[in-house]
């Protein structure tokens, strides 16, 4: 074998800390995406895009339309996902809502309800809500949560590469804090950080993953309960910027598989420049 | 002196480790207040075990429901969470903050877990402008909550210890009474 070796296997990094576009810069080889091609002009129209989180407050003026509400209840037999009035138990869900509709104006939105009230940590609530959302056939899920609970972890992953295969792209938060949680550490999904520049519109590749994206995701104004907003900070609001953008590329070019989405927002991201690929 | 609330810390050492955590969190971010709370996961309450600032004389030992606000997200989610603004928000936590004497207009929580545990939460009130919404503040706020959840472990193995060390004193306490009946008895009268 000759040529130049490929990337030897650099130090994982959790966050963006101290470090800019230029910091992060990618010469890859592929087709020549742009963002013009990938995203630019589409409004979300027609994509399904569900939160998984807290719930959604129905009406706030920053989220506007909720096609449809579900919460995870607990039943004798286990958890089970049922038609929901209830809201937003918190607020974080409504934010994520918000930032979706922000990015991605026109597309669909629904809510299913995995926090609040008595649920406590993010096991099994969690993965039956996802479960759900994987089998309705949404074309994006957010999911600005992860679990600690290592248990989780195989029956997550499976999930994960189920929803991978379904075309069902779960756009998923990495931890604020540096522990083991799951799904964000999967290859199936789309895992996202936070950047810290001061520019809305703006999201880097991350070279050396398990994090995969980078978005903003500091002192981002969000939807907060009761038609409200509150200024907050943290992956899980970064999350839903590239969820609303998965919404826009899927409107524009709705046949595209999984593989190929991550691929468009890889070659589209603005630190990633394309080098010696592509056509003659 | 007064007693210790019946949920909170009961020796003075655990109390003084976690005031001082409280403490610290105040001067880190200039805060107003700081609080630590415990989790109770069976009546899933969270309970003040430490309070510094607004709230110090009268809030350790008081219980809230776990479901709601950014204290509820932080145990459900065991993330930490930053949110500022709050001044102008008619919803926001309004009811527990009204209990508390206190509507502050920035709050920073992270969760104190042990494994993928949640054990309590730290929560910091008002802290200065600059100390919010950055990410490297959050990241402080993580950092810290480590210490602090090292802080709570010692505190609740105390607590599970303490019941064995008054038996062991009460059973030390008999011993030494036996010895002395027995010295008593065996005393030759000469």
């Amino acid at each position: 074998m000759s040529g130049a070796p490929r990337r030897s296997a650099a130090r994982l990094s959790w966050n963006l800390r101290g470090k800019g576009p230029d910091d992060v810069a990618v010469v890859a080889d592929g087709e020549p995406v742009t963002p013009a091609w990938a995203f630019e002009g589409g409004a979300g129209r027609g994509v399904r895009v569900c939160v998984v989180d807290s719930g959604v407050e129905h009406d706030h003026p920053l989220v506007g339309r909720v096609d449809g509400s579900w919460g995870v209840v607990t039943t004798e037999s286990g958890p089970e996902v049922r038609e929901s009035a209830d809201g937003d138990a918190c607020g974080h869900g409504t934010a994520c809502a918000g930032i979706v509709r922000r990015v991605a104006p026109e597309c669909e939105l629904y809510s299913v309800r995995v926090l609040g009230e008595r649920f406590t940590g993010t096991g099994d609530m969690l993965m039956a809500g996802l479960r759900w959302a994987v089998r309705q056939g949404f074309d994006v899920v957010n999911l600005s949560l992860s679990t600690t609970r290592a248990r989780f972890a195989a029956e997550l992953h499976a999930l994960a590469d189920e929803a991978y295969f379904r075309r069902t792209v779960i756009v998923a938060s990495a931890h604020n804090m540096p522990v083991e949680s799951y799904p964000w550490r999967f290859a199936s999904v789309i895992s996202v950080g936070s950047h810290q520049e001061d520019d809305q519109d703006l999201y880097l590749y991350n070279p050396a993953p398990p994090v995969e994206f980078f978005a903003p995701g500091q002192n981002v104004t969000a939807a907060w309960l009761g038609g409200t907003t509150i200024r907050t900070t943290g992956n899980s609001f970064a999350t839903p910027f590239v969820a609303g953008l998965c919404a826009r590329v899927l409107s524009k070019h709705p046949r595209l598989t999984t593989f190929q989405l991550k691929n468009a927002l890889y070659l589209s991201a603005a630190n990633v420049h394309i080098g010696t690929g592509g056509a003659p | 002196m007064t007693e210790p609330h019946p949920d909170a810390a009961s020796d003075p050492l655990s109390r003084e480790l976690l005031q001082s955590v409280v403490e610290v969190a105040r001067a880190i971010f200039g805060a107003q207040a700081s609080s630590v709370f415990l989790y109770d996961e069976a009546a899933h309450e969270l309970i003040f075990q430490a309070v510094s600032g607004r709230g110090e004389d009268r809030l350790v030992g008081r219980r809230f429901p776990a479901g709601q606000g950014i204290a509820g997200w932080v145990v459900s989610s065991g993330e930490p969470m930053v949110v500022d603004d709050l001044a102008h928000n008619t919803v926001f936590d309004r009811e527990f903050a009204e209990s508390t004497e206190f509507v502050p207009d920035a709050i920073m929580a992270a969760p104190l877990l042990h494994g993928d545990r949640v054990l309590g939460v730290l929560e910091v009130l008002e802290p200065v402008p600059q100390s919010r919404s950055s990410l490297g503040e959050l990241d402080l706020l993580a950092l810290f909550a480590e210490q602090a959840a090292t802080a709570l472990r010692v505190v609740l193995e105390r607590r599970v210890d303490a019941p064995r060390a008054a038996r062991e004193r009460a059973e030390a306490l008999d011993l030494v009474g036996s010895l002395q009946r027995l010295l008593e008895s065996g005393t030759p009268t000469s």
